[in-house]
C-alpha cells in the first residue's frame, strides 16, 4: 500500500461525499416537480411524450399499480432486446456481418440487461453489431437504472406519506428519472470520455500491421504442432462512449468489449478511471440526501450515508491490502511497491491503473451493483477477491445500485428498528411509523429470497459435474468460489464475474437468467408492498421511547446488522471458497 | 391492463429510438467535432498504412525490441477478442506460467519486474511499468548496440507520469518506445 494510493482513495470519497448533497437536492426538486433551470427545455418534451403514450401525469397509482406498471414495462423492453439480438443480421450498422444471437444466450442477455444486471455471457465483440449495442443494451441501461431510480423514490414516498393510498405515478418518475437526471449527465459525461480516448465511432474493425511480426506455434488436439506467422492486428470499433457513459451513471456495468472497464477504448487513462468510478456513486449517494430531504429528516439520511460509507472503508482496505501482497508462490519476481512500479499482485491488472485503482474500482462496482470491471476479479488474491464476493452478497446496499441500493438499504433500516424495539420491549417505530407484522414479514422475504435463489442455484451447480463444474478454469477452492460469484454476482444483479467461469453454457445461461429475474423482480414487489403499506399510516407522535434514527448510535445497529445478516448467512460458504484458499495459499498449494 | 400494455410499449419505442440512436448519433456528431482523433482509436500511420493504436499494445518478443507484458487475448494482443487469464493465485498453470516467463526474461540475479511476467486484464495492455523498462535496458542495448545511458533516457522521455502528479501509476508505453528505438537505430 502507498501514501499515493491512499490519497487517490481519500479524493474519491471526499468528491463523492461533496456532490451528495447538490445531486440530492436535484433530484428531490425533479420527483416533486419542482421547477429545475432544465425545465425550459424538456417540459415541453415530458408533455409531448406523456401525450404520445397516453400517460396521464396527474393520476396517482396504490402500490399494486406501480407494480403493474413497472412490469409491463419492463417486459416490453425485454421483448424488444431479444427480437433485436435474434434478427440483428438483417439489421443496418452491422460492418463486421456478425450472425443472428442464439436464443439462450439472447434470452440470457435480454433479462441481464432488463434487471440491470449486465451480466455477459457473451463476447461483445464477436457476437454483438453496434446496432444492438445502441439500441438493444445501451437502451436498457437508461431504462432500469430509470426503473431502479423510480421504484427507490415510491419507497421513499411511502414513508413519507401519511394516510394515502398512492405512491406516485411511475410513468412520470420514469420520465423525470431518464430526462432530467440519467440523460444530461450522460452527454456531458460521454463527451468527456472521449477527450481521454474513448473511441466514438461506426467505422468497421480496423487491420493495422503490426511493428514486429509474431510466430506462432499451437499444439492442437491431435498433438500435431502448427506454426503461423502474425502479421496484422484486428482492432475493434464501435459507438462506445455514449454506451460507457449511461454503464457506469446507471450502475448497470455491462461492457461494449470483453474486458469491460480493463479494455483501453473503454478506460484509457486514469483520470477516465476516477470519473467512471465517481459515476457509479454519484446517484446512489445523491439518493439518501433526497431520502433525507423527502422524510423531512435531512440527518436520517447523513445517518445512513455514514454507515455506507464505513461498510465502503472496510472493503477498500481489505481488498487493497490484500492486492498489494506479493504471491508467495511466485519466485525470482519482484513484487514490492517502489517509485517505479506498483507492484503486489498485476494478474489480471492493468499498468495504468495499478493496485491501488483496481482495489478501489472492485470495491466501488461491487457495492453499488454496477458489475463494471477495470481488473479481472477472479486473479485477484482470495482475500482481494472476498470483498467484491462479499459486498454482493451483502445485497449491495453500500451506495448500491441506482434505487436498487437504497431501497435494499431501507428493507435493513426497517430490521434495525424492529430489532431495536425488541430490545426495549416496545413496537418499533420508524420516522412515525409503526412497523408492525406485516412489514416485517416482507423485509424477511426480502432478505430471506436473496440467499435461497443464491445457495441454492450454487448447490445444483456443484452437485451436476457436466453442467457446473466443467465450465471452471480454476480448481480448488476457488472453483467454488467462481460458481458462488456468479449466481451472487446474477441476483444481486451485479453483473461482474469471476470470468473464468465459461457461462455461455444452456445451464448457465438459463440459470442466471432465472436468478436475475428473481433477484430483481420478487425483490422489488415485497419492497413496493412494504412502501404502499408504510403510506397509508399514521404518524405517531415522537416520544422519550421512540428511537432516534438519525443518530451515530443508529449507524452503529445498521451497520452492525446489515454484517450480521450478511456473516450468518453466507459465512460457510465463504469459508470453503476464498477463506481456504487464503490458507491453502499460504501453506504453498496450487491446484 | 390492456390501456397498461399499450402505453408500455409505445413509451419503449418512443425512448428506444430517443436513447438507442438519437443519444449516441449525437454524441458521435460532437465527437468528431471536437475530438475526432480520439473518437477513432488514436490510430498510428506509417506511410499511409495504419501500424497500430497508441491506446492498444502490441506483442514484441525478442531481444532487440522492449517486451510488452503476456497477454491472454486470443494469440496474444488479440484486439478483436479481448480477454485476462482469470487465473486465480492458486493456479498451478498461472505460477508455471510466470515461472517460464521468469527463466526467459531474466538477467543477471534481479528479481523480474512482476507487470513484465504477469498477463494484463484486458489483454491489450498498451503500458509496462518504468521498472519493468529500465529492466530490459542492458539485454536491448547489448543486442542493438547502443550505450545503456541512451536507452536510460528514451525511457524517461516516454515514461508517463501520474495524471495531474496524483492519478494512476507511472507507465511507459511499449509501441512508442519500440517506434522511437526503431527511429534512434536508422539514424
Amino acid at each position: 500500500m502507498s501514501l499515493n494510493g491512499w490519497l487517490q482513495i481519500a479524493l474519491f470519497i471526499a468528491l463523492i461525499l461533496l456532490l451528495a448533497k447538490p445531486m440530492g437536492s436535484y433530484m428531490t426538486r425533479v420527483f416533486d416537480r419542482r421547477r429545475t433551470w432544465l425545465d425550459p427545455i424538456l417540459v415541453p418534451c415530458e408533455r409531448l411524450l406523456y401525450r404520445l403514450t397516453g400517460v396521464d401525469p396527474d393520476q396517482e397509482m396504490r402500490w399494486t399499480q406501480y407494480a403493474m406498471a413497472m412490469l409491463v414495462f419492463s417486459a416490453a423492453t425485454l421483448v424488444l432486446t431479444y427480437v433485436i439480438e435474434r434478427i440483428q443480421q438483417v439489421l443496418p450498422l452491422n460492418p463486421q456481418h456478425l450472425a443472428a444471437v442464439a436464443p439462450d444466450l439472447a434470452f440470457n442477455t435480454a433479462v441481464s440487461f432488463t434487471t440491470n444486471t449486465n451480466w455477459q455471457s457473451y463476447t461483445p465483440e464477436t457476437t454483438m453489431s453496434y446496432l444492438t449495442q445502441m439500441l438493444g443494451l445501451a437502451t436498457h441501461n437508461f431504462w432500469s437504472a430509470a426503473v431502479g431510480i423510480a421504484l427507490a423514490i415510491a419507497f421513499i414516498r411511502g414513508i413519507a406519506r401519511r394516510e394515502m393510498k398512492t405512491l406516485g405515478n411511475f410513468w412520470v418518475d420514469l420520465t423525470r428519472a431518464t430526462l432530467w437526471v440519467l440523460l444530461p449527465i450522460c452527454i456531458v459525461f460521454a463527451v468527456t470520455l472521449t477527450s481521454q480516448g474513448v473511441i466514438q465511432n461506426f467505422h468497421p474493425y480496423t487491420t493495422a500491421k503490426l511493428v514486429q511480426p509474431q510466430t506462432i506455434t499451437t499444439t492442437g488436439a491431435d498433438g500435431k504442432t502448427t506454426t503461423t506467422t502474425v502479421t496484422t492486428q484486428t482492432i475493434a470499433q464501435g459507438p462506445v462512449a455514449s454506451q460507457e457513459a449511461i454503464k457506469m451513471l446507471g450502475t448497470n456495468g455491462g461492457g461494449f468489449f470483453n474486458t469491460n472497464s480493463a479494455h483501453p477504448f473503454e478506460n484509457p487513462t486514469p483520470l477516465s478511471n476516477f470519473l467512471q468510478m465517481l459515476a457509479i456513486f454519484l446517484i446512489p449517494a445523491g439518493l439518501t440526501v433526497t431520502l433525507g430531504t423527502m422524510v423531512g429528516s435531512p440527518k436520517h439520511g447523513w445517518a445512513v450515508l455514514a454507515a455506507m460509507t464505513i461498510l465502503w472503508f472496510c472493503g477498500v482496505f481489505v481488498c487493497y491490502r490484500a492486492e498489494a501482497q506479493p504471491n508467495p508462490l511466485m519466485h525470482n519476481v519482484d513484487q514490492h511497491a517502489s517509485l517505479t512500479q506498483s507492484g503486489g499482485n498485476m494478474e489480471g491488472k492493468e499498468v495504468r491503473f495499478g493496485i491501488a485503482n483496481s482495489a478501489l474500482f472492485a470495491t466501488v462496482t461491487t457495492d453499488a451493483s454496477c458489475g463494471a470491471v477495470n481488473a479481472m476479479h477472479d486473479s485477484f488474491t482470495p482475500l482481494g477477491g472476498l470483498v467484491p464476493l462479499t459486498n454482493i452478497m451483502l445485497g449491495e446496499i453500500v451506495f448500491g445500485g441506482v434505487g436498487a441500493g437504497l431501497y435494499g438499504m431501507l428493507v435493513f433500516v426497517v430490521i434495525s428498528v424492529f430489532i431495536a424495539g425488541l430490545m426495549v420491549g416496545r413496537t418499533p417505530e420508524y420516522l412515525g411509523k409503526k412497523i408492525e407484522a406485516y412489514d416485517v414479514q416482507m423485509s424477511m422475504l426480502y432478505l430471506l429470497i436473496f440467499p435461497l435463489i443464491i445457495l441454492g442455484f450454487a448447490a445444483i451447480a456443484v452437485l451436476m459435474p457436466n453442467l457446473g463444474l466443467s465450465a471452471l478454469t480454476n480448481h480448488g477452492p476457488h472453483g467454488l468460489s467462481e460458481v458462488l460469484y456468479a449466481y451472487a454476482s446474477a441476483t444481486g444483479n451485479n453483473g461482474s464475474a469471476f470470468a473464468g467461469l465459461s457461462a455461455n453454457t444452456h445451464w448457465y445461461n438459463y440459470s442466471l437468467g432465472f436468478a436475475m429475474f428473481f433477484g430483481r423482480f420478487m425483490m422489488a414487489i415485497p419492497m413496493l408492498a412494504i412502501a404502499g403499506n408504510l403510506a397509508g399510516k399514521k404518524i405517531v407522535p415522537e416520544t422519550a421511547g421512540t428511537f432516534p434514527v438519525t443518530t451515530p448510535l443508529f449507524t452503529v445497529l445498521l451497520t452492525s446488522v446489515i454484517v450480521i445478516v450478511g456473516a450468518l448467512t453466507f459465512f460457510p460458504a465463504l469459508s470453503l471458497g476464498p477463506i481456504l484458499e487464503h490458507l491453502l495459499l499460504h501453506a504453498g498449494h496450487t491446484f | 391492463m390492456k390501456k397498461t400494455l399499450i402505453t408500455a410499449t409505445l413509451y419503449t419505442l418512443i425512448t428506444a429510438v430517443i436513447l438507442g440512436i438519437g443519444y449516441p448519433l449525437l454524441i458521435t456528431g460532437i465527437d468528431h467535432v471536437l475530438f475526432p482523433k480520439q473518437a477513432s482509436g488514436e490510430l498510428i500511420t506509417h506511410n499511409g498504412e495504419v501500424i497500430g493504436s497508441h491506446l492498444i499494445g502490441q506483442t514484441f518478443t525478442g531481444d532487440t525490441y522492449f517486451n510488452s507484458r503476456p497477454s491472454a487475448a486470443g494469440t496474444g494482443y488479440d484486439a478483436s477478442s479481448s480477454s485476462g487469464s482469470n487465473y486465480g493465485s492458486t493456479s498451478k498453470v498461472l505460477i508455471d506460467r510466470v515461472q517460464a516467463s521468469v527463466t526467459t526474461d531474466q538477467n543477471g540475479s534481479a528479481p523480474v519486474p512482476v507487470d513484465l511476467v504477469t498477463a494484463s486484464g484486458s489483454g491489450l495492455d498498451p503500458d509496462i511499468s518504468p521498472a519493468a523498462a529500465y529492466y530490459q535496458v542492458p539485454r536491448v542495448a547489448h543486442a542493438r548496440h547502443l550505450s545503456e545511458s541512451t536507452l536510460t533516457h528514451l525511457i524517461d522521455d516516454h515514461t508517463t507520469q501520474r495524471q495531474f502528479g496524483l492519478l494512476g501509476e507511472p507507465r511507459v508505453n511499449v509501441l512508442d518506445l519500440n517506434l522511437a528505438l526503431d527511429n534512434l537505430s536508422t539514424h
